[in-house]
């Protein structure tokens, strides 16, 4: 193995014989490089925060027609070094009657949830982190910390708002984790594997070509999951001000937004890596490190269509984003994997060749499509207009009944 | 198992690494309080009512939904992993599964559970 | 003491404080928190007896699901932290004693099991090869295995879906 094809597992096999040398047993060989990888990765991605934020911030100006920060730096660029000093420097304020411990807690687990995720993200080819058989799941069960922490947030702080966020966004989230859940089926009905690295191995044919539909909604779904625009009712900061954060201050604050850019981000990689091939591209084989640049290439691609989504869609109302999650992409998604298990297996009965396959599905794809946009207009075209409901209360209607039992 | 160690030590680091810099700014900040500063208020008027409002019934009806949705699917996972080796019977089998679930669904659905009003 | 002993007793003095914390806080959301603890301990078991599948699930179906279902039902009702009433009833001794007794009985039962302390045949690292979960999914779908109550497991489940919301509604959704 040469250094200039693989430099990180050459260093890693090199640091392993030397420590190997020392006479030191096995485990504790793996638990020094597990120690050290894993801090790598977590200072890497906290400072990635740094750019995605001034990425996050220059786009959006140039979406919406205005310059962004433009007075740090060459082109503003070094806008969020002050501003991060800045955060660092400010007073923590806990507002009167917080749960203490678990007010403390939920920053740092939100934080901790989305890092989690880079455990298992195969980077090239042989920088894997940990291969575990079971890494969609995984994927799964570590985003039920970021709900919970979530939970913790809105319910410690002491405050109604708070409260309301949280409540609302943890609905959100475990609504849309449904459909993401289902979709996540289907690369593993194509690998026959749940190992995030075994399902980028798969992918000579990039699965959003065999499956563009289930892109489309896991890609939808991971907006909810963020809770970024169109779906950001948690933060509705024109109803509930800001949320479950909204009593946080200096960098207790600040770890909660650094949480938010990074899942964003997370979750674009996570596009990547399971529909657009992660690491896959020409001459990966002769030269691994080569992954590395396609894979973040491809993840930015998906960030940057992130941002073109936030920067150009309305808020949606929180009956209509549940309304869209139950009553549109369930029922699609359910139907989807239905009708690409059998297809594939009848496929792959038949012996027929990759090109075949991948046009068949993709008809398959663009006929579900069509007949659930041909559902959705004519119950659209049905359905009387909805009666203004805002003079009797702003938020939900429930029976009348006296003010001091009014559910929100 | 060498994942599995790598994984228990990563649960270790990200606890620490978001913890670390809270902390150091903890000394590094101002820590002037008082009881005006820590006072809870909403819209710039006192808080009025208690804190831990009531909720919607309609939270808990999603919470159930999904809870089934997600036990559900946690179970085809196997059956997705084996697909390849399945017969056509056993990837019906799994058909028929999500067939249930989709009735459930429409069940639901028609008696107005997920109607959020 | 293996490393491997060391880790499961760490694990093991987590998951039962944190169990003990679940029935002697007074704070009805604290108790719930803890609960999630040590259900994540209990998942962490399950990773060191080779089988991530059921970790995996653990956490998935406990901590993100029900765990919130919990959460929610909490916030439903209120009354976080009642005060005045005893956190034990007037029965403890005796569910003690059950509690010993049952603990008793089982350890009795598993040192008479002679699988208890022999190694099993398959041997750690051909587990690694073989994936079980691939297995386990053969196994759900095969009329020799478990099909009926794979099929009945998801009948069973909507059909507690479905009681559970028109309870949780009542008369209001009869009236749809």
């Amino acid at each position: 193995m040469l250094f200039i094809s693989d430099p990180v597992m050459f260093i890693a096999n090199w640091l392993q014989s030397f420590l190997l040398g020392w006479g030191l047993p096995k485990e504790l060989v793996v638990a020094i490089l597990s120690f050290i990888g894993s801090s790598m990765i977590a200072v890497v991605m906290l400072c990635l925060v740094v750019a995605l934020i001034i990425m996050e911030r220059k786009l959006g100006g140039r979406f919406q027609g205005r310059f962004g920060p433009n007075r740090v730096g060459p082109y503003g660029l070094l806008q969020t070094i002050p501003d991060m000093i800045k955060i660092f420097t400010k007073e923590y304020i806990t507002p009167q009657g917080a749960d203490i411990i678990i007010y403390n807690l939920a920053p740092i687990l939100i934080t901790s949830a989305v890092l989690l995720i880079w455990a298992v993200v195969p980077y090239t080819s042989s920088v894997v982190g940990a291969d575990v058989n079971v890494g969609v799941l995984y994927l799964i069960a570590v985003g039920s910390f970021g709900t919970l922490a979530i939970l913790m947030a809105g319910w410690s702080s002491n405050n109604k708002y708070a409260l309301m966020g949280a409540f609302r966004t943890v609905a959100q989230m475990i609504s849309y984790e449904v459909p993401m859940v289902l979709v996540l089926l289907i690369p593993v009905i194509f690998t026959g594997s749940m190992g995030i690295n075994d399902i980028v191995k798969a992918q000579t044919v990039w699965f959003i070509l065999l499956s563009p539909l289930s892109a489309l909604i896991f890609f939808i779904a991971a907006q909810a999951e963020v809770a970024r625009a169109p779906f950001d009712l948690l933060e509705a900061e024109s109803e509930i001000v800001a949320g479950f954060h909204i009593e946080y201050s200096g960098l207790k604050f600040g770890f909660f937004y650094v949480a938010e850019f990074l899942h964003s981000f997370t979750m674009s990689a996570l596009v990547a890596t399971l529909f657009l091939g992660g690491w896959q591209g020409p001459w990966v084989e002769a030269f691994p490190v080569l992954g590395f640049f396609y894979f973040s290439i491809k993840a930015f691609i998906v960030y940057f269509l992130v941002l073109w989504v936030r920067f150009s869609l309305p808020r949606v109302r929180i009956d209509q984003m549940m309304d869209f999650c139950w009553k549109a992409l369930i029922p699609v998604s359910l139907t989807l994997v239905m009708v690409t298990a059998i297809v594939q297996k009848l496929l792959v009965g038949a012996g027929a060749a990759l090109p075949i396959q991948v046009a068949v599905h993709l008809m398959v794809n663009i006929a579900i499509t069509w007949i659930t946009v041909q559902i959705m207009l004519a119950k659209q075209a049905r359905k009387p207009r909805r009666k203004p409901v805002a003079d009797i209360r702003p938020v939900a209607v429930g029976s009348p009944s006296t003010p001091s039992t009014k559910s929100v | 198992m060498d994942g599995w160690i790598y994984l228990g030590i990563f649960f270790l680091i990200v606890g620490i690494f978001p913890g670390a810099p809270i902390l150091i700014a903890y000394f590094l900040s101002p820590r002037k309080p008082n009881k005006l500063k820590s006072q809870i208020y909403e819209c710039g008027v006192e808080t009025v009512g208690e804190t831990h409002v009531k909720f919607k019934a309609q939270y808990y009806n999603y919470a159930l939904a999904f809870l089934v949705f997600d036990v559900e699917v946690v179970f085809l996972f196997p059956w997705a992993v084996a697909y390849n080796q399945l017969t056509f019977f056993g990837v019906l089998e799994g058909v028929l599964f999500l067939l249930i679930l989709f009735a459930a669904l429409l069940n639901v659905w028609r008696k107005g559970a997920l109607e959020w009003v | 003491m293996t490393p491997e002993m060391i880790i499961f007793i760490l694990i093991a003095l987590v998951t039962l404080g944190t169990a003990i914390l679940v029935v002697t806080t007074r704070n009805i959301l604290h108790a719930a928190l803890w609960l999630i603890a040590t259900l994540v301990g209990v998942a962490c078991f399950y990773v060191l007896l080779n089988a991530p599948f059921f970790a995996m699930a653990q956490v998935i179906i406990y901590v993100g699901a029900i765990a919130i279902l919990f959460i929610f039902a909490i916030m439903l009702v209120r009354v976080i932290t009642p005060s005045g009433v005893k956190v034990f009833n007037e029965d403890w001794l005796m569910g003690l004693i059950l509690a010993c007794v049952f603990f008793g009985g089982m350890i009795w039962m598993l040192t008479r099991w002679t699988g208890f302390d022999t190694i099993p045949s398959v041997a750690v690292s051909q587990v690694d090869k073989i994936n079980p979960v691939k297995l386990l999914g053969i196994a759900l779908v095969s009329p020799n295995g478990y099909l009926i109550p794979f099929e009945v497991a998801s009948v069973l489940l909507v059909a507690a879906m479905i009681g559970a919301i028109y309870i949780a509604w009542g008369k209001s959704l009869r009236n749809k």
